[in-house]
């Protein structure tokens, strides 16, 4: 079988982590090639020929395929679907605006953040934010497939696939990139963090939520935040884990001041060590921690930073 | 301007939900249901541009069983000025697929003419995220999907988009397809005499039929489990005992 992998590529560059998670799902389904596509993409083609698995790149660069508009994006994958049996992606943002739109143009059912591959047409995936894990078997000719990342290793480097250059297809010129708003930061990239640090209502204020910043830096981790959060305008949008954030499974996660609703638990439930820290002994976090510390964080925060 | 709102009836986001022990489900039998929160949303926005003298009629759909006809009554409350309820399926426990919301959605459309279509990004029941998309892709239409915000002006309308990035604006052509975040905006409450005077609003009933669209699920669920559930964990004492037991476990 042959298995077209739309690779994480943003602003040209790869991104390597979400790529080769999504090539160790994706090799159990047949023959590998990687699609590179961009207003600049030669860079990301050169990087994913590396990952081990991928038997071949290829690079489309056009401006219209610049800042992954949905529609010029679905456009090309469609036109060189002919060869494939499966199209596969990350299930990132990206991806998730532009695979149910291919699908739609093949007339078949996307199956989105698959976090188990059974057989080529068998797919686990988690539903009701996690609560149930359906198994479902695809009756279409070619299966469109967004991959949960969090439950996949990375695949390695070190091959030296073949690159060929592809052509975009006819862009439909419905959307335009206006701009971006993305914050720069030194700190690790929250879906393939080793340790993550998430804050939660509790922290109170955008002031304070520098506190979960510190303790994150002192950890060498992500920063995370629990919707209210977010909402309350304490963190960006960004850092929001969770069944409609980010889905993230670091080797520890600390929650501070979330209470541990089950939107949020969808999100990191499948952490290696979760640390909360919640003055409420009643909070749901308790259930699912494995060090779980009942205390208010004003205290218990500063202590820790000072501490690690 | 007329305005598109899908709504789907999923179980209330607060329901802890139980997977039946013989793999064939979740238990929805006397659970609460509601309107998906995405959608509740894409109401109020939907709304708001009426208010605004930027839309005309809101039309709320919904695709399922009989009694998702609450679920348009509440967009009704809300302030949605008419509903069309597309019976689909029987059991409650049939969950049409997004690829056939999609369809009968794309004719509800040609025959509506709307300028736009609101949705919600993702029904939290199967958690696919798709509908919006597909329903672009059949139309040819322009999508602007994880909106946290929506300015229309004429013929172009400007999206911000919550990416896995932070933030992405993108210009968009008219009519298209917009899917809604959580930070769009509060969806308003329905006041008493709102839900009183919804009762009036027309409220159509059509099938899957009447729109020529086969609603075969394309996905057979082969089984539905309970995910791996974590172990209890222990309360430490202190800060100290934290920093002690991370270390001991090598996690620091
Ligand atoms: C459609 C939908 C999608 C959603 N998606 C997500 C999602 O992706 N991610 C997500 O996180 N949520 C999501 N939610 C929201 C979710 O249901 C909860 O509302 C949210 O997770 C609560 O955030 P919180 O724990 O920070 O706040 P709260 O529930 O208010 O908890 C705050 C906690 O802080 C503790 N606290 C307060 N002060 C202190 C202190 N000084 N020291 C220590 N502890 C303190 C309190 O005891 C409490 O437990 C979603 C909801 C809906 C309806
Ligand atoms: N059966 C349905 N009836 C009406 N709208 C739906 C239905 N299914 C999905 N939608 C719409 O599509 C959005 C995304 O759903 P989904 O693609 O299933 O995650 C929802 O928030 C609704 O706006």
């Amino acid at each position: 079988m042959a298995v077209l992998l739309l690779a994480e590529v943003t602003g040209g560059e790869l991104a390597m982590d979400a790529t080769a998670k999504t090539v160790t799902a994706a090799v159990k389904l047949g023959d590998v090639t990687a699609l590179c596509a961009g207003a600049s993409a030669a860079a990301a083609g050169e990087a994913a020929a590396k990952i081990e698995g991928v038997s071949k790149v290829l690079v489309a660069e056009d401006e219209s395929l610049g800042h992954r508009l949905a529609e010029s994006t679905a456009a090309l994958i469609v036109s060189l679907a002919g060869d494939y049996d499966h199209i596969v992606a990350p299930a990132t943002t990206d991806a998730k605006n532009v695979l149910p739109r291919v699908a739609a143009l093949l007339d078949v059912m996307v199956i989105s953040d698959v976090s188990g591959v059974v057989d080529a047409d068998t797919f686990e995936r988690p539903v009701y934010a996690g609560n149930a894990v359906q198994t479902v078997k695809s009756k279409d000719a070619k299966k469109v497939i967004s991959i949960r990342t969090s439950t996949f290793d990375a695949a390695g480097e070190g091959s030296a696939a073949p690159i060929d250059t592809v052509s975009a297809a006819d862009n439909p010129g419905l959307s335009e990139w206006v701009e971006d708003k993305v914050a720069e930061s030194d700190r690790p990239e929250l879906t393939s963090a080793g340790v993550v640090v998430s804050g939660g209502r509790g922290v109170g204020s955008e002031d304070d939520f520098k506190l979960i910043e510190q303790l994150a830096d002192k950890l060498g981790a992500a920063v995370g935040a629990s919707r209210a959060a977010v909402d309350s305008g304490y963190a960006p949008n960004d850092w929001q884990v969770g069944q409609t954030g980010k889905v993230v499974a670091p080797d520890l996660y600390v929650a501070v001041g979330i209470s541990g609703a089950i939107q949020h638990l969808a999100g990191m439930k499948d952490s290696k060590i979760i640390v909360a820290i919640n003055k409420d002994e009643e909070a749901p976090i308790f259930q699912v921690a494995d060090y779980g510390l009942v205390a208010d964080l004003f205290t218990a925060v500063p202590e820790l930073i000072e501490k690690l | 301007m007329k305005v598109l709102v899908p709504v789907k009836r999923v179980i209330d986001y607060n329901v802890k939900v139980r997977v039946k022990a013989d793999g064939s489900g979740v238990d929805l039998a006397n659970v609460k249901m509601s309107m998906n929160p995405f959608d509740e949303i894409a109401v109020e926005e939907a709304i708001r541009l009426k208010e605004a003298g930027k839309a005309d009629e809101v039309v709320a759909v919904s695709i399922g069983v009989k009694q998702a006809q609450e679920t348009l009554r509440t967009a009704l409350a809300m302030g949605a000025d008419r509903a069309i309820l597309v019976v689909a399926a029987d059991d409650v426990n049939t969950d049409i697929e997004p690829l056939a919301v999609a369809k009968i959605l794309a004719k509800i459309v040609e025959e509506e003419q709307p300028g736009l279509v609101i949705a919600g990004k993702q029904a939290i029941d199967n958690d696919m995220n798709a509908t919006g998309q597909m329903l672009s892709a059949l139309l040819g239409w322009s999508q602007g999907t994880f909106a946290s915000k929506l300015d229309i002006d004429g013929d172009h309308a400007l999206i911000t988009r919550e990416v896995d990035g932070g933030l992405q604006t993108i210009k968009v052509t008219m009519p298209t397809i917009v899917t809604v975040d959580l930070r769009l905006n509060e969806p308003r409450y329905a006041s008493l005499p709102n839900i009183m005077k919804a009762k009036k609003k027309p409220l159509d009933e059509k099938t899957a039929e009447d729109y020529g669209v086969d609603v075969t699920p394309r996905l057979e669920i082969v089984k539905t489990t309970e995910p791996e559930t974590r172990k209890a964990g222990e309360i430490v004492g202190s800060v100290d005992e934290l920093v002690a037991k991370l270390k001991e476990a090598g996690a620091v």
